[in-house]
């Protein structure tokens, strides 16, 4: 296992090289120049020149490359061109709001998809299976923004139980965090919901026509603990798949939901970052999201053998 | 700020207890002296940049304003006044002596000096054109003692005081020596004013929000606060500027009681907080906002002078306006240059964009005549700026109507500043024509519009060379005073019509929106946060 998963980390070095080359050339290659967000409207061609000069955005892109590759590998991501600030201090920053809001989304996610997937596929062609299925529809075909506003109006504005904006970290008060972090987090998990209610159901459905499932079910076993034990476990492995490519999707910018709530999260920062051409910014934040990619599918890959024996590296 | 919800609790469920769980590790709440008043604003834009020399971004002058003073600036009247210094003048009108009023004091606990004024006038005149030409006609600057500066120049410049005093792009603001040292190409790195707020640097998140506390040492003038001028008495212990992407979002944040102040309200969104109780809906500024289209004079068709009219006769303010604004309430059509509440206004020579009289008509007469030949004008139009979306299309469909071939192509609004930049054919990805908006006090001055600069490869983008212009900018300057300078004044707004240097379009106001609580907002182009009280 030791072994496998030092393939797996060596094994993205060159990724993140292919990912560092790709981000790099394509940013230069878009229209754009950071001189002229940071010096403003009225800046002459001769003033953007010398900022140009004074930002090594003149410099050969070979030269400007392997700059940023030496101080990426003397861990220092480098500095915003616009706001002149450390650019893995911004991130660090940022990320907390994100993580924060992305393990809020997937824990209510799970918690009320996956029984609703399982009662599906036991209530097979019941109502219950065509109520689960149709908010599964909804939840992918409504806008998210949609669904934050319609929040935002019941929730913030109608019953004013919680505010409608606004981010506080849970060091600074969890009831503040909290309450900020609710109406955001239910708005994404309604899509997590309806995704992983779905994958679980069609899981389950394959798995309770297995031969050892009327098995157990022939010697008496309840019920809820074959639905439980015997199928949910065996079925659970698309259903890992499901939840970590969510989770890597939220961790690596929900900029609709993170503007709709006004929370500085990693999003914001990719987009505005775009918007200014600020390439360092937007290198390390491409960079970031490769490695969260990564991660998570091996995360993914070394518990499927916790819920499958049988898969062994 | 803290937020209490007015029913019941949120209490008792699986995932508050899962995360409660997951934040277990982290320290726990911290308390908020209740004593503290604070102001939640939102501004029209995040604060990325910190020095408001380098840059003319709107929102880095506001936070300038926050924690910078200057040496003098103009009141509600566009007279400069006296705010750090007083001044004499000497009989030939060649020197300047500025003397430093008594308590000023940077936030770090050192004092004021003349050093001080002089480095920060030294690095702003590098990069203001404004100041390039004063210091063009300057023969010394320097501090004589502690509290005095003479500035003494080779040649009259009488609109000194006003150049130095003015009000947005790019006041010149007072930094410590050190801090003015740096390169005029580089940003500062450290953020000491003597203004009335400090910069709380330790809670500053480019972007996201700023905060300022205010300076207790600060000494305010005695006069009444009039725009930059005055007495500025804070009232409040905290003002705190955020930034939210989602307008819907500030709207219902001010609504709910989350936030104080929203700078700039879209006027569709208007009609969410009339109905909002202890919500005021107002317009600050009421100078407010000009809209131009810039041509480039290189290239055909707007090489030409003849095709250059047409256009501007095809294009009406009213149509353009209406179309950005919606309300008209919150537009003017006025063909002022100097904009129409200004000292300069004067409306010569506007009727072919102010008049919608058989506009397109003419306009075509105007394009048979001047022979055109089918060159198509590329029109760039920026599809992420909320203020610049409408104009290009609206131009689009009248430059068609009166008989232009015209390429209107997308194009995000940093390709579009990338792309103006270009002084290349259209073939070879130049341009022909782009719209963009400007607040009245950058436009209200021939010294301080950058687009009546006539200097061909020197101009701003577009290129003119008018050296016509130029010597009327000249005049303008040397013009004794202001019986002088109107006269002046209107020979350029006649010439900028007739030569069509830009199309102006005309001007709009933003409105903002404050809680009731806040009193005592003052009127002024640029928001203030001093003078106004917060209540409960």
């Amino acid at each position: 296992m030791l072994s496998y998963i030092l393939k797996r980390v060596l094994a993205t070095v060159p990724v993140m090289i292919i990912v560092a080359v790709f981000v790099f050339l394509l940013l230069r290659l878009t229209p754009g120049d950071p001189a002229a967000i940071l010096a403003g409207d009225a800046a002459t061609p001769a003033q953007l020149e010398r900022i140009r000069d004074r930002l090594g955005l003149n410099d050969p892109l070979h030269i400007q490359f392997f700059t940023w590759v030496f101080q990426m590998l003397k861990g220092d991501l480098g500095t915003s061109l616009i706001s002149n600030t450390d650019v893995g201090g911004m991130i660090v920053s940022r990320l907390g709001p994100t993580i924060n809001i992305a393990l809020m989304t997937i824990v209510i996610s799970v918690a009320l998809a996956v029984p609703m997937g399982v009662i599906a596929a036991w209530r097979h062609r019941t109502w219950v299976d065509f109520a689960v299925m149709s908010f599964s529809v909804l939840g992918f075909s409504i806008p998210v923004f949609v669904i934050g506003y319609i929040f935002i109006q019941i929730f913030a504005i109608e019953l004013r139980w919680f505010p409608v904006q606004g981010y506080t970290a849970p060091s600074a008060g969890l009831w503040d965090f909290f309450s900020q972090a609710i109406l955001p987090s239910l708005t994404l998990a309604t899509i997590y919901v309806a995704l992983i209610a779905r994958m679980t159901r069609a899981s389950m459905l394959e798995v309770l026509g297995e031969d050892y499932i009327r098995t157990a079910r022939a010697k008496g076993v309840r019920e809820n603990v074959v639905l439980f034990r015997h199928a949910l476990r065996n079925a659970a492995v698309p259903i890992l798949t499901i939840i970590g490519t969510g989770f890597a999707l939220l961790i690596s910018g929900v900029v609709v939901t993170e503007s709709v709530f006004n929370i500085p999260g990693i999003g914001r920062l990719t987009v505005d970052a775009i918007l200014a051409r600020d390439y360092p910014v937007i290198q390390a934040m491409i960079l970031l999201t490769a490695g969260i990619y990564v991660l998570v599918n091996l995360i993914i890959d070394v518990s499927y053998s916790f819920f499958d024996p049988r898969i062994r590296y | 700020m803290s937020f209490k919800p007015r029913m019941g609790t949120f209490r008792n469920t699986s995932v508050a207890a899962v995360m409660a769980g997951a934040t277990l590790a982290a320290p726990m709440a911290f308390a908020q002296d209740d004593e503290t008043t604070t102001l939640t604003a939102v501004m029209h834009s995040g604060l990325r940049v910190l020095d408001p020399i380098i840059t003319t971004a709107h929102i880095t002058r506001d936070h300038g304003y926050m924690i910078y003073d200057v040496l003098t600036a103009v009141d509600e009247n566009f007279e400069p006044q006296p705010q750090m210094a007083s001044w004499e003048v000497s009989d030939d009108d060649l020197t300047y002596t500025f003397t430093l009023r008594d308590g000023l004091m940077f936030h770090d606990g050192s004092p004021v000096t003349a050093e001080d004024v002089v480095a920060s006038l030294e690095r702003w005149g590098q990069i203001d054109s404004g100041g390039q030409l004063i210091f063009d006609r300057t023969e010394s600057l320097e501090a004589t003692d502690e509290k005095t500066v003479t500035w003494t120049l080779s040649e009259p410049f009488p609109p000194l005081l006003t150049v130095i005093s003015k009000q947005s792009a790019v006041p010149p603001f007072i930094m410590p020596a050190s801090v003015a040292a740096t390169s005029p190409d580089e940003t500062i790195t450290e953020y000491i004013g003597s203004g009335p707020f400090v910069f709380e640097e330790d809670e500053y998140e480019p972007g996201v929000s700023v905060t300022y506390s205010k300076f207790e040492d600060y000494v305010p003038r005695d006069e009444p606060a009039s725009w930059m001028a005055g007495g500025k008495v804070v009232n409040v212990d905290e003002v705190v500027w955020t930034t939210m992407p989602d307008a819907v979002t500030a709207v219902n944040a001010l609504s709910n009681g989350e936030v104080d102040y929203i700078e700039q309200v879209q006027i569709d969104l208007l009609p969410i907080l009339e109905n909002a109780p202890d919500v005021v809906v107002e317009t600050r500024d009421d100078l407010g906002y000009v809209a131009i289209g810039r041509p480039n004079f290189l290239y055909p068709p707007f090489d030409n002078k003849e095709l250059r009219q047409a256009a501007l006769t095809a294009l009406d303010q009213e149509n353009m306006l209406a179309t950005m604004q919606g309300n008209p309430d919150y537009y003017n059509v006025c063909g002022a240059i100097f904009g129409c509440a200004t000292p300069l206004a004067d409306e010569s020579g506007s009727d072919p964009v102010t008049s919608d009289d058989e506009g397109p008509e003419q306009a075509r007469a105007m394009l048979e005549e001047a022979g055109y030949d089918g060159t198509p004008i590329v029109l760039m139009a920026p599809t992420d700026v909320i203020s610049l979306v409408n104009q290009p299309v609206v131009a689009a469909q009248a430059l068609r109507e009166a008989g232009f071939e015209v390429e209107l192509q997308s194009m995000d609004w940093q390709s579009l500043v990338q792309r103006r930049a270009q002084q290349s054919p259209v073939s070879e990805g130049g341009w022909n024509l782009f719209f963009t908006n400007w607040m009245v006090p950058e436009v209200s001055d021939p010294l301080i519009n950058v687009m009546l600069n006539g200097r061909g490869d020197d101009a701003w983008f577009g290129w003119p060379t008018d050296p016509e212009l130029e010597e009327m900018r000249e005049e303008f300057i040397a013009a004794e005073d202001e019986a002088a300078r109107k006269e002046v004044a209107v020979r350029i707004q006649e010439h900028v019509m007739d030569n069509v240097n830009y199309m102006h379009m005309g001007e709009y106001l933003i409105p903002q929106a404050r809680s009731t609580a806040i009193e005592g907002m003052l009127p002024s182009p640029v928001p203030v946060f001093w003078n106004l009280t917060k209540g409960e």
